[in-house]
């Protein structure tokens, strides 16, 4: 809630004071990872709450793609596998596909997306949430990256480059 | 050995495929097929296609992106690619340049748009050297305020594809096909499409382009011709295949669609 809250108030207030916000601290406050939430090394988070995981895409995810203007989603009870795309985003020219952290079925898609794909911009972790799916294989989550591990990930992952 | 030798072997390996007059439709369903199954890089150069064709992105809307009656009265074909980006209508004359790179083989570039179209950027810097005004904007490249190329990319979990198609020369009235979008880049200023776009061929010699630019790669990857007739030991499994040609029924809903609105 705190990155997003933070990357919202960055966004709104980058117009006009972006001088003294570093392009790091802006990459910082993206990349941090949400408490309560599991990352994949692909940038999607996953919420699990009782017998369902709510999947969407990072704040550092969609700092990289920029500005969202279509996500194409899976229809529901359609099946999720681990790793493998379940859908896209397309974003400046590019289409880029979306990884899911775990297997199940889908048992909600955002329909909200189709019409506001910009809130994966604006609340990728609230408002831009993805996917619902029931866990198969609740074993799976366990092998995903908490907040920490993740944030040590991002920060790595952008220094290489 | 020669160092020029020793120089190669530190490069990857890219894969070179010279096409001339190949049908869009045809290249792209080769370009999903490679991005999608094979685990080499691909350099693919189409020198034009055979006949008018649309090409939009893969959200693009007919109704909103074409006039559908001429179109539809023309029989201009309408691609629908899987790639993002907007809508072009190329023909013999435009220049085809498609990358396909494994991300751990272009290293210093991250998987997303924005690094992958500098990267792009500067390539062609290279090829175009020494040509007033080429410079890559926004996300087009252009001479000056003018757009010559237009881009699109596909990013899927290891592996990206930038592909490019260059206005060497266009006919004005197949610009008539296409309407202004929604979307469009600041640069552009409201210009209708003659003002905005420019012709190739008035910079550069189209054999010179050409050779400039897969110079430009091997700069980058050791490059590998590769016949058309090889591609199906390269490119092996079934995948999903999204480009395709939109039938005469959606070009008639969205001619509906567009009725309506008026």
């Amino acid at each position: 809630m705190w990155a997003s809250s933070t990357a919202n108030a960055l966004k709104l207030s980058s117009s006009v004071s972006k001088s003294h916000l570093s392009p790091f601290s802006i990459s910082r406050c993206f990349s941090t990872g949400l408490e309560g939430l599991k990352y994949a090394n692909s940038h999607e988070w996953v919420k699990h709450e009782g017998s369902v995981a709510t999947i969407g895409i990072t704040a550092h995810a969609q700092d990289h793609l920029g500005e969202v203007v279509f996500v194409e989603l899976p229809e529901e009870n359609t099946s999720a596998t681990k790793e493998k795309s379940f859908g896209a985003v397309e974003s400046v020219k590019a289409t880029s596909e979306i990884l899911s952290p775990i297997s199940g079925e889908i048992i909600e898609v955002n329909k909200k997306l189709t019409e506001s794909p910009g809130l994966i911009n604006s609340s990728p972790y609230e408002d831009g949430w993805m996917i619902k799916v029931k866990p198969s294989s609740p074993a799976e989550l366990e092998s995903l990256m908490g907040p920490k591990e993740y944030t040590k990930f991002c920060e790595e992952e952008d220094a290489a480059h | 050995m020669s160092l020029s030798r020793v120089k190669d072997l530190r490069l990857p390996l890219m894969n070179l495929v010279r096409l001339k007059g190949t049908p869009i439709l045809e290249q792209l369903h080769l370009e999903e097929r490679l991005l999608r199954t094979s685990s080499d890089n691909w350099c693919i150069v189409n020198d034009g296609t055979n006949v008018p064709t649309i090409v939009m992105g893969m959200s693009g809307k007919p109704c909103q992106l074409i006039e559908v009656r001429p179109v539809m009265e023309d029989r201009i074909p309408v691609i629908k690619r899987f790639t993002g980006g907007g809508t072009v209508i190329v023909d013999k004359s435009t220049l085809f340049v498609s990358l396909i790179c494994n991300k751990d083989d272009v290293p210093n570039v991250q998987p997303y748009p924005r690094s992958v179209m500098a990267w792009s950027g500067s390539l062609y810097g290279e090829v175009f050297k020494g040509v007033n005004g080429f410079q890559l904007r926004e996300n087009d490249y252009v001479f000056g305020d003018r757009k010559f190329g237009g881009n699109a990319q596909s990013i899927i979990k290891s592996r990206w594809i930038h592909h490019t198609s260059f206005l060497w020369d266009y006919d004005v009235r197949n610009m008539a096909y296409l309407k202004l979008p929604s979307r469009v880049p600041q640069y552009r200023l409201e210009r209708d499409h003659t003002e905005f776009v420019c012709r190739m061929k008035d910079y550069i010699e189209r054999s010179d382009f050409i050779e400039k630019t897969v110079k430009a790669v091997g700069n980058q990857f050791t490059l590998k011709q590769v016949n058309l007739e090889d591609i199906d030991s390269y490119a092996k499994g079934g995948y999903l295949k999204t480009t395709r040609l939109l039938t005469m029924e959606e070009l008639e809903e969205a001619m509906a669609g567009t009725t309506q609105n008026a």
